[in-house]
C-alpha cells in the first residue's frame, strides 16, 4: 500500500529525515515513535504533501503510483488521511460544512453522486455515536474554542466520516483524558479493516495498549532505527531514548535488548 | 458607443447656444455642466419648482468644493465637463439584439451565479420580450404593496405624485452641500428610488431595486430616498445581486434613510460592479454617500454591505442616533483583488440619550487590492450613555495587498462605553493545507474559509442575498492564491 524509500527531506534548508524507509502493506497498524524533533510529524506532512517540504532524495509509492505527484487533495481524495497533531481552527465554518465539502469533493472525483442531505445526517449521527460526540460539535466553527481533547476527538470524528484508505495519526493520544483515550482507541479499533492501513505517531505505550500494532518503529535524526513488534513499545517505555546518542546516524542497541 | 460619439460630433460641430436650444429633444445632451443644463434636466423630467431651486443650490455650493483627497485611494483627476449629464432611457434598439452580441466573459459569470437565461438577457440589456417573468412578478408586487399603503416608486415618479414628501424629507440627512460628491449628485442626479412605509405598517416583503420595472439607466447619479414612518419597518435591497453592465465610469449616488420614532430600516447592498480588469485599467468609480437618520425615540437603522466590484470604493454608510434609546448598525464587507481600492467604513453619531451602536468590519485584500476601514464614532455631549462596539478584521490573501485601519474616536460624555477590536491576518497556509488534506481543491478551500471569516456579516443579510454573496467572492477571488 505505502513504500516509503531512502526519502531525504529539506524544512527551510535544513535535512530533517534522511533516508527513511518504511513499508505499509493493507490492514496493517504501524506504530512510529521517537524523540521529539526526530521528524515524524515531518514524515506525515510529506505524505499528505504539505508545501514547503522539498523532497530531496527518495520515492513514496501509493497503492503503486508515485504520490509525490500528486496535490494535497488528490492524494486526500485518493484516501489519505491526517489526524493534524495540532488541528487548525477555521472561524465561522461549521465543522459539519467543512465535513460535507471534504466528503463531495472526494466522491465527485470518483464521479459518485453527492450524498443527500438525509443519508448525509444520518451518516453523521452514526459516526457521532462511535466517538460519543455531542451533536452540538457539528454546529460549532471547526475545532474553534475545542479544548485539546476535543480537538483530537473531532479528528478522529473526521476520519470515521471519509473513510480513508491510509489514516496517519500524528499523535492523536496527546491531550486525550483516560476516558477520551478508550473512547478514541475505540473508535479507531472500529474503523479496523482488511483495506485499511493505520500509522499511529506516539510517544505513549498506553495507545499502543488500546491499539495494538502489527509493527512499532523508532524514528531518531530523520530515519527509522529500529523496528519491531509491539514489544518494542514496552521496553522503549522503560529504557526511553538516551540509548540513541546524539549523532546523525543511530546506532543499534547492543545484544542486550534482543 | 458609435451612435453616441456620433451624437456628440453632432453638436460640437454646431453654434453651441443654438445646438443647445434645439437639440433639448434630443435623447443625450452634450458633455458639460452649468446652470443651464440644469435647468434644461430638471425640465425635461418636469420637475416642481422647489426641485430646480434645490439643484442650482447644490450647484453653486459645489461649484467653490473640492474634490477630496483624504481618502486612501488613487485615481486621475476626474473632468466634470467631459461628462454627459442627462441622457434619456436608452431605447432597447441601441442595446445588443441577442446573446450572441454579448461579451462571453460576462455570460459565463452569470452562469457561474446561476442567473436563468431570461434574467442574463435583462441585465446584459438585451431587449427582452413582454412576457419577461418579472414583469409580472413586479405587477403582483405592486398591488401588494398598494394594499398596505407603502409607496415605492422611482424618485422621478415621486416628484411628480407626491412632491410633499420628496420635499419634507429631502436633503434632511444628507444636506446638499454635504460633500463634493453629494453636492454634485444634489445638482444633476437623474433617477433613483423613493420608499415611504406609512406609521405602524410592517412592509410585506423586502424591496428591491431589481424588481422596479424602470431599474436599469437610473444613471450614474442615482439618488434613493427612504422614509419609514412611526412604528413601521422596511427592508430594502440595493442593486442587482449579478454584474451589472455599465459604461459609466464615475458613480456618485446619494442615499438617505429617515426613521421615524420606533421604526426599523434594514439596508442591504451587494455591489459587483465592474472592478477593472487584472491589469487595474477601466472599473467604476464608486464614490456614495449613504446616510441615515434615527430621528424619533426607539429607531433602528441596520446598513449592511459586501463590496465585491468597482475599480474604487468611497463610502461611509452613516447613521445619526438622534433619537433617545436609538440603535444603528453596520456590517460590512469589502473585497478588492487585483488592483481595486476600497475606502470604506461608517460613521455612528450618538445624539440622543442611551443611544448603541454596532460596527462589524470585514476586509479582504487579495492581488494588489488596496483596503482601507475608515470608522468614526462621535458622541457628542448630551447623548448620555451613549455605547459603541466595533470589531474590524482584515484578511490579507498575498504579500502584495494591503489593509489599513483608520478608527477615529470623539467623545464628548463621560458616560460613553466604547470597545474596538481590530484584527489582521494572513489566509492561513495551515488552514488551507488542513482544507486540502481533507479533499477540497485550493480555490474551494480559499472560498471555505474566507466565507467563514465574513460569516458575522453574511448572516445579516437576507437569504438569498446571503447565497448570492457567497457566491460572489468565491468569483472575485478565482486565482487569488498561489
Ligand atoms: N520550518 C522549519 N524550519 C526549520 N526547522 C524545522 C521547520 N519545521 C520543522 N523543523 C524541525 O524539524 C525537526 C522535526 O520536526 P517534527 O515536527 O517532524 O518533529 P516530531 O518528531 O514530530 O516531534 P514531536 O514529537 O515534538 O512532535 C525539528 O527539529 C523541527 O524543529
Ligand atoms: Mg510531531
Amino acid at each position: 500500500m505505502l513504500a516509503i524509500s531512502d526519502l531525504r527531506v529539506e524544512v527551510d534548508g535544513k535535512q530533517i529525515l534522511n533516508g527513511l524507509d518504511l513499508e505499509v502493506c493493507p490492514g496493517e497498524i504501524h506504530a512510529i515513535m521517537g524523540p521529539n524533533g526526530s521528524g515524524k510529524s515531518t514524515l506525515a506532512n510529506v505524505i499528505a504533501g504539505r508545501d514547503g517540504y522539498d523532497v530531496k532524495g527518495g520515492s513514496i509509492f501509493y497503492m503503486g503510483n508515485n504520490l509525490l505527484d500528486l496535490l494535497p487533495e488528490e492524494r486526500a481524495r485518493q484516501g489519505i488521511f491526517l489526524a493534524f497533531q495540532y488541528p487548525v481552527e477555521i472561524p465561522g465554518v461549521a465543522n459539519i460544512y467543512l465535513l460535507k465539502e471534504a466528503i463531495n469533493a472526494i466522491r465527485s472525483s470518483k464521479e459518485e453522486k453527492e450524498l443527500d442531505a438525509i443519508d448525509f445526517l444520518s451518516l453523521v449521527r452514526d459516526k457521532l455515536k462511535l466517538l460519543d460526540m455531542k451533536e452540538e460539535f457539528l454546529y460549532r466553527s471547526v475545532n474553534q474554542g475545542f479544548s485539546g481533547g476535543e480537538k483530537k476527538r473531532n479528528e478522529i470524528f473526521q476520519m470515521a466520516m471519509l473513510e480513508p484508505t491510509l489514516a496517519i495519526l500524528d499523535e492523536t493520544d496527546s491531550g486525550l483524558d483516560i476516558d477520551a483515550l478508550k473512547v478514541v482507541s475505540d473508535g479507531v479499533n472500529a474503523l479496523r479493516a482488511a483495506d485499511r492501513s493505520i500509522i499511529l505517531v506516539t510517544h505513549y505505550q498506553r495507545l499502543l495498549n488500546y491499539i495494538v500494532p502489527d509493527y512499532v518503529h523508532v524514528l531518531a535524526n530523520g530515519q527509522v532505527i529500529r523496528s519491531g513488534d509491539h514489544s518494542l513499545a514496552a521496553e522503549l517505555e522503560e529504557s526511553g531514548y538516551s540509548w540513541i546518542g546524539g549523532g546523525g546516524e543511530g546506532k543499534s542497541l547492543g545484544a542486550s535488548v534482543g | 458607443m458609435d451612435t453616441f460619439e456620433t451624437q456628440i460630433d453632432g453638436f460640437v460641430g454646431r453654434e453651441y447656444k443654438e445646438g443647445f436650444v434645439t437639440d433639448i429633444d434630443s435623447e443625450t445632451l452634450p458633455p458639460g455642466l452649468n446652470a443651464d443644463v440644469i435647468a434644461i434636466l430638471s425640465k425635461k423630467k418636469n420637475e416642481p419648482g422647489f426641485m430646480l431651486d434645490w439643484r442650482m443650490d447644490a450647484y453653486e455650493r459645489w461649484m467653490k468644493m473640492e474634490t477630496p483627497r483624504w481618502a486612501h485611494v488613487n485615481y486621475p483627476p476626474i473632468n466634470y465637463q467631459a461628462i454627459s449629464y442627462y441622457s434619456a432611457p436608452r431605447s432597447q434598439a441601441d442595446g445588443p439584439k441577442s446573446l450572441d452580441e454579448v461579451d462571453p466573459k460576462l455570460l459565463e459569470t452569470y452562469d457561474k451565479l446561476g442567473i436563468p437565461l431570461e434574467e442574463q438577457k435583462m441585465l446584459s440589456g438585451v431587449a427582452v420580450d413582454a412576457v419577461f417573468d418579472s414583469v409580472s412578478v413586479a405587477t403582483t408586487f405592486k398591488k401588494e404593496l398598494a394594499e398596505a399603503g407603502v409607496i415605492f416608486c422611482s424618485f422621478s415618479e415621486a416628484l411628480q405624485k407626491y412632491p410633499e414628501l420628496v420635499r419634507t424629507y429631502l436633503g434632511t440627512v444628507v444636506p446638499l452641500g454635504d460633500n463634493f460628491y453629494a453636492a454634485l449628485n444634489s445638482a444633476v442626479f437623474s433617477d433613483g428610488s423613493f420608499v415611504y412605509v406609512p406609521k405602524g405598517v410592517r412592509c410585506p416583503m423586502e424591496l428591491s431595486t431589481y424588481f422596479r420595472i424602470n431599474a436599469t439607466n437610473t444613471g450614474q447619479f442615482e439618488r434613493t430616498l427612504i422614509v419609514a414612518d412611526e412604528d413601521s419597518y422596511v427592508s430594502y435591497l440595493e442593486g442587482c445581486t449579478a454584474p451589472m453592465r455599465d459604461e459609466n465610469q464615475l458613480h456618485a449616488a446619494v442615499v438617505e434613510l429617515v426613521a421615524l420614532k420606533n421604526s426599523e430600516i434594514k439596508y442591504s447592498t451587494v455591489q459587483n460592479w465592474y472592478p477593472g480588469d487584472s491589469e487595474g485599467r477601466g472599473g467604476i468609480y464608486n464614490f456614495v454617500t449613504k446616510r441615515g437618520a434615527c430621528r424619533g425615540d426607539n429607531a433602528k437603522i441596520s446598513w449592511t454591505q459586501v463590496e465585491t466590484g468597482s475599480a474604487i470604493t468611497w463610502k461611509y454608510p452613516s447613521v445619526l442616533l438622534e433619537g433617545n434609546k436609538t440603535v444603528g448598525e453596520f456590517y460590512s464587507v469589502a473585497l478588492t483583488n487585483h488592483h481595486q481600492q476600497a475606502d470604506t467604513g461608517t460613521k455612528m453619531v450618538h445624539i440622543g440619550k442611551d443611544t448603541s451602536s454596532t460596527i462589524i468590519s470585514k476586509g479582504i485584500s487579495a492581488g494588489q487590492g488596496q483596503n482601507a476601514y475608515r470608522g468614526l464614532v462621535k458622541v457628542l455631549k448630551g447623548a448620555d450613555n451613549a455605547r459603541n462596539y466595533s470589531q474590524c478584521d482584515s484578511l490579507l490573501m498575498s504579500d502584495r495587498c494591503g489593509a489599513h485601519t483608520f478608527p477615529y474616536l470623539e467623545v464628548k460624555n463621560q458616560t460613553a462605553t466604547i470597545e474596538h477590536e481590530a484584527t489582521t491576518s494572513k489566509i492561513g497556509e495551515d488552514q488551507l493545507f488542513y482544507c486540502r488534506q481533507r479533499g477540497l481543491s485550493e480555490e474551494d478551500a480559499v472560498s471555505l474559509i474566507v466565507n467563514g471569516f465574513c460569516k458575522a456579516v453574511f448572516k445579516e443579510l437576507p437569504m438569498e442575498f446571503a447565497v448570492e454573496a457567497q457566491k460572489l467572492l468565491s468569483i472575485s477571488l478565482e486565482g487569488s492564491v498561489g
